[in-house]
Order: C-alpha cells, then structure tokens, then sequence
C-alpha cells in the first residue's frame, strides 16, 4: 500500500515538473487590442509547431496600453517577454533601461535596409541616426483616407461639383481639393457630411491627425535633433497647417469633439461621410462587407500633397522591443530571428499585418492583394512621427491643451495656439535639461 | 447522588458570544493593519514622493527637490484652470441634487399610490456603473438622433463639443445619476419629523412655506448636509462620466488632470503632490460643513 502510494506521489511530482518544463517554452507578447494582434497570434501559430515555444499575445484595450505597458516597467516585472510599443515609447522604453539593446541583432541581420528606411527610424532606432536600435519594426502603419467611390463616381455629383468648382470631382490630389470636396459633400441637412478627422485628445489622436496638414503645409513641429521649437513649430506654415485642419472640422458630423479609429470608421459604416481620416490598420473593416455594408463602395487614398507639393502622412504603427526583465531574453531573441524570415514577414503580410520588409511592400503581390494596400504603400514612404523622446507625453498633453480648444471649441487663433505651444515645449526641454 | 448546592455564588452562566479579546484579535487588529497596509502606507509613502522629481517610467535617480512640486504646481495656471473648472462643476452639480432631490424627497414624504416602487425606480441610476451612464449619457447627447435636443426642442443643438456647455451637459448627468441619493437620505430625515409638529402648526393656521422653513427644513438640514458632504467630495473626484463623455478642455477636471500627469506622462512626484492638493482641498471643504453640522446640532 506504501510502496503505491510511494508511486503516484513520485509519478504526481513528475507530471508537475514536466509541466513547470512546459510552462518555461513560452513568451508572452503585449500588444493592444485591436485586428493585427489577432492576426500576429495567428502567425505565431506556425513558431510554435517549429520550435516547441507556445507564444501568447495579450491585449488590452487601446485607452489602457500605455499604462498598462509600463506600470509593469515601472514593477520591472517579468510578465511580458516582449512589448509591441507605440512608436513615440522608443525614447523612454530606451533611455528607461526598458527594452533590450537590439543594435547587434539589427546589424547581424541587415535590418536598417532590409525593412522600410521610414519604419527603420520611426520604430526603432534611438536617439535619431544615432546607429542604435531597440525594436524591429512589426507593424506599419500611417494615417490615410477611406472615402465614398459611388458618391465620388455619380454623375449627378460630378456635374455639380464640376459645376460649383471648375475641376473634375476625384480622388483628392491636394489639400486644397480635399477641403473642397468636404466642403461640396458637407449637407447637414440631409445627415451627409464633408469628412471625418481625429479629434479626440485623450492622446495622440488629435496630434496625428493634425500632423499630417501642418507637415504637408511645409510646417514642422521643430528642430529633433536640436530640440529648437520657436519659430518651427510656429512657422507661418505651421500655422497655416493648423489653420486648415481646424476649417475640415467644420465639416465633420455635428458633436464630432472626441473622434478617434472607431468613430472614424463608423462614420464610414453609417454612411454619413464622403471621407474618413483613420489609421491604415483599421481599414480591413471597411473592407469587409460583413461589417461594412457599403464596403464594395469604398476607396482609399494616401494623405493628399500640401500647396508647394510636400505630402506627408502621419506615423502610426509599432516596433517590436524585448522587455529588459523578460526571463526569456535568448527566446525571445530567437523569436524576433523567425519573425523576420522573408517567407514569415510574407505570412505575416497575408494574414492582415502590415509588414515592415520594404521588398515585399514594393511587390505587386502585396500592393494588389487589398484595396488600401496600394494607398498604403505609398504612405508608408512619406511618414513623419511626432516627437520620440521620453517626455513625449507631456509634449502631447501641451499640444492637445492648445490645439482642441482652437479646433474643436473656436477659441483664440491659430497663431496664439502655436506661439503658447512653442513656450510650452520650450518649458519642457528646459526642464530635462535638453536646451538651456 | 447529591444535589448541586442553589445558591447565589454559583458558577456563572456561559457567555453569549466572543470575548472583547477575540473581537480586537479576530476583527480590530485585521482591519487596522489592512488599513495601515493598503492606505495609511501608501498615502505616506506618496507624501514623500511628492518632494522628489520621481518619474516611474524612467530608471533615473531620484531627487530630493523639496516643496518644488507644489511650488510649480500652485504657479500653473493650467492647474488653476483645472480648480476652477472643478469647483464650478461641484456648486452646479451638488446644487442640483440637492434642488431634484430634496424636491422628490418632498413628493415621495406624501401619501401616494405605489410609492415603495416609485421610491425604488428612482433610485436605479445610482446603482448603475459611472462610465456606462456617460456613454449612455454621450448618446442622448447626440446632436442628429439624441433624445436630450428632442425634449428640450433645441434640435441640432451640439452639447459635449461646445465648450460652454460640455460641463454644463456633464453636471446634469451627474445629476440625474446622484439626487437619488440625496433623496434617499432627505426622505429618512423627513419620516423622522414627528407629525405632532405638523399637527400643531396647522392648528396654529401656519402657512405651508412657514411649516417648511421652521419645521421641515431645520428638522431635516442634518442629514441633508450629510448627504451635500458626501456629495461634494464625489463631485470634487468626478473621473469618469467626464472622462469618458467628452475630451474638451473646459471639461478637464482635476481629477482628470492628475490622471493624465500620473499614468500618461508619468510625472509621479509632480501627481503626488497634485492629489495632496486635492487632499487638502476636499478636507477643507469638508471640515466647513462638518462645523456647520455641529452648529446644526447644537441647536
């Protein structure tokens, strides 16, 4: 009887080891909750009957990412191997001793070239041209249009923008044409509106949406390698910029003060808008008719070129980092040395992801393969990102306190708005010791 | 077999229950030291960030920089901003639930039909969860199909974009969702008001605005300025139905902004001492009414 019980204990013990075993092959990845990590937990499927290692993404919902992603740096816990990190953390995620130095893993595998030069700076290397880098870049992404193709295409339409404008009505191929556009479609009368842009300033949607007229306008938000901001990101064509986001507010549905990817895309599903200003990664449920009922209907375009020709697009999209008090630092390593396999990344383009590897991007294959994919593309070469340091959170809080109340509330000018945000920044880069 | 002695030194009867011993142990010492642990700890170990440059998201050194937060902080004119607009929003929502409250508290206090049920559906909205009622809120708000413009005939009318009414649209969501809670504590003071009162001021031909001012209003002002207390700190914290209903900057509370500078830009001395401001405001409001229910009871 001894000697049995003797035996399920020892066989007992040896299960449970064997499971501890088991429990050490896996990496856990925190992405936010969105599409593209449903389509990465589906890609790492094929990691795991490769190599043994399970590999699990955990998602939080996007409000909650930034927080949630480093209260656990904060606790330097060991609870995520790897972070997909927005595209500004790279200076705090770095300088913060967060992420793992991936210089060597970049050169050993030729990645500065081997991935879009634009993804290469914007989600990986930091300091700025500084050689060292901290993510390989995962997901692309930028800001783009959707708009309405039967609205654009109807002759009744045509005739009277035609009419009204003196130039054929189509896809926007300036700033200038875009306003129009929203302009002519703009009837709140019979609930149709011109466009929608990003204008919630709980975090960086505002900034990004606004980015994209103040850079195409010739603006800048300042100097990055010098931190210089006065008459940079007050310029007189920042100011311009500013000053024609705020005019495509007015022909945004009513109450349209709080907008970001949902709302954007359910101006689209709800047929309210001509045009929709969102992120390229939330345009495959526009794509799909059971989401979209007017997803036949519905084109994309890369953001349109400013009035001396400059055309930039927002940066959204994230790098891949490795957590510094990740237990599966080697693993995890080994991971990232799959993932960016050609054949993978091709996968990983298929599957929904926006890959990052510019010889795919540049493939017919992969510009064919989605209706934005070829808006996409073009975008992916004429991105620009916000600042990247580690204070960037503040920079943002600054600029959302003096732009919304300019865009969405109409209070003071565009001038006052910039010239306030200059001396705030200003403020700021002093306080860290970054200009005198 | 002899009998047990009857006499008064006998044993004493077993005792009901636990002794005090068992109660300090099993229930005082727990509660204390989980109060220590989770609160007394934390509020103290906050206090002395509140006086470094400490930043969590950042490995950097920490500094000793004395009352430098608070000094900046009360130099802040966004931070100011943000009192205001605080204080602003408590008078307009605790006014509020005090006027519906009372009010209905006053209508229920009468004999009427099914009054057990009507009592308990007035209560629902403050059952409910804040950030679910602001984005209900958000939809009756809304400027095309929300009931809110129906009713009050303002048709297209933008509430929650426009920036002089976006606070105005929070506090009367706030108001709907807490006079419940006013009304509950008015009603318990209004039974307790003995009917012999009432029955001599009628006697005494007492006009009803009378009978209210001397008999209702003094009687009740107890529980009524419990109710304003708790009410007032709630409003002063309102995170979340602002939070989630809009993003202007005329709707930025305090709270909203210590949010924002604690988990966002993760200035964690600076939030520190921004909370121990908010701290030392809510007390001192407090300890104003506090002094004023004594006075009342002192009466």
């Amino acid at each position: 009887m001894l000697k049995t019980l003797t035996k399920l204990v020892a066989a007992a013990a040896l299960l449970t080891f064997a499971q501890l075993g088991q429990a050490q092959q896996k990496l856990t990845i925190l992405w936010a909750q969105w599409d593209p990590a449903n389509y990465l937990q589906e890609l790492v499927k094929d990691y795991e009957k490769e190599s043994g290692t399970k590999v699990v993404v955990e998602t939080t919902p996007w409000p909650d990412f930034q927080s949630k992603a480093f209260k656990e740096f904060t606790a330097k816990g060991s609870a995520y191997d790897m972070v997909v990190g927005d595209s500004q953390w790279i200076g705090a995620g770095s300088t913060g001793g967060h992420y793992v130095d991936l210089s060597d893993f970049f050169k050993k595998n030729n990645l500065a070239t081997v991935m879009a030069p634009a993804t290469v700076a914007g989600y990986a290397e930091y300091p700025g041209k500084s050689g060292k880098y901290w993510a390989v870049p995962l997901e692309g992404d930028a800001n783009g249009f959707a708009y309405r193709k039967d609205w654009f295409e109807d002759p009744k339409e045509m005739a009277a923008f035609k009419a009204k404008y003196k130039y054929d009505l189509g896809v926007p191929k300036t700033w200038k044409e875009l306003g129009d556009i929203a302009e002519f479609f703009h009837r709140p009368k019979e609930k149709r509106y011109g466009l929608t842009i990003y204008t919630d300033n709980s975090y960086d949607a505002l900034v990004m949406g606004a980015m994209n007229t103040i850079f195409s306008f010739g603006g800048e938000l300042g100097d990055y390698s010098s931190y210089k901001v006065q008459g940079l990101v007050n310029s007189k064509q920042s100011i311009e910029g500013l000053n024609f986001y705020k005019r495509l507010y007015g022909y945004t549905p009513p109450d349209w003060g709080k907008t970001f990817f949902q709302e954007a895309n359910q101006a689209m599903t709800e047929g309210l808008v001509a045009m929709s200003m969102n992120y390229f990664a939330f345009f495959p449920a526009l794509a799909n008719p059971a989401t979209n009922k007017f997803a036949k209907q519905t084109g994309y375009f890369a953001m349109p070129k400013g009035p001396t020709g400059k055309q930039f697009a927002a940066l959204g999209g994230q790098g891949i980092s490795i957590v510094s008090y990740s237990k599966n630092k080697e693993s995890s390593m080994k991971f990232l040395e799959w993932f960016i396999k050609e054949d993978v990344q091709k996968k990983w383009a298929a599957l929904g992801g926006y890959t990052c590897n510019a010889a795919i991007l540049k493939s017919d294959e992969f510009r064919k393969a989605t209706p934005y994919n070829e808006a996409f593309y073009q975008s992916m070469f004429m991105v620009k990102d916000f600042w990247a340091v580690p204070e960037y959170a503040e920079l943002l809080t600054a600029a959302n306190k003096r732009w919304h109340p300019f865009i969405v509330g109409g209070k003071g000018t565009a001038d006052d708005a910039l010239n306030g945000l200059a001396k705030d920044w200003d403020a700021t880069f002093k306080k860290y010791g970054r200009t005198k | 077999m002899a009998q047990p002695a009857l006499s008064g030194a006998g044993p004493a009867a077993p005792r009901r229950g636990m002794s005090d011993l068992a109660i300090r142990n099993l229930f005082i010492i727990p509660t204390i030291v989980f109060l220590i642990v989770f609160n007394i700890f934390p509020l103290l170990y906050s206090l002395g960030y509140s006086f470094t440059d400490y930043r969590a998201s950042m490995n950097d050194e920490v500094h000793f920089v004395g009352l430098q937060n608070y000094r900046e902080l009360l130099e802040d004119e966004y931070v100011w901003a943000n009192f205001t607009l605080t204080a602003k929003y408590v008078i307009m929502s605790v006014v509020g639930q005090v006027i519906v409250g009372f009010g209905a508290a006053l209508l229920l206090n009468r004999a009427i039909p099914a009054k057990g049920v009507l009592t308990t559906l007035l209560m629902l909205p403050m059952m409910m969860c804040m950030a679910v009622v602001g984005l209900f809120w958000q939809l009756l708000y809304n400027p095309s199909w929300g009931i809110v413009n129906y009713v009050f005939f303002t048709e297209g009318k933008v509430w929650l974009s426009d920036p002089d009414w976006a606070l105005a649209a929070i506090a009367i969501t706030d108001i709907w969702m807490w006079s419940p809670f006013v009304m509950l504590l008015s009603l318990a003071g209004l039974s307790a008001i003995p009917p012999s009162l009432y029955e001599a001021a009628a006697i005494d031909r007492a006009s009803r605005w009378f009978v209210f001012r001397r008999i209702t209003l003094p009687l009740v002002a107890p529980l009524l300025l419990i109710a304003v207390i708790f009410r007032t700190m709630e409003a002063f914290k309102t995170f979340d139905i602002a939070y989630v209903m809009t993003s202007m900057d005329e709707t930025e509370l305090v709270a909203i902004r210590l949010y924002k500078m604690a988990f966002l830009e993760w200035q964690t001395g600076r939030s520190c001492a921004l909370a121990y401001l908010m701290l030392l405001a809510v007390l001192a409001i407090t300890n104003v009414y506090v002094k004023y229910l004594n006075r009342l009871k002192a009466r």
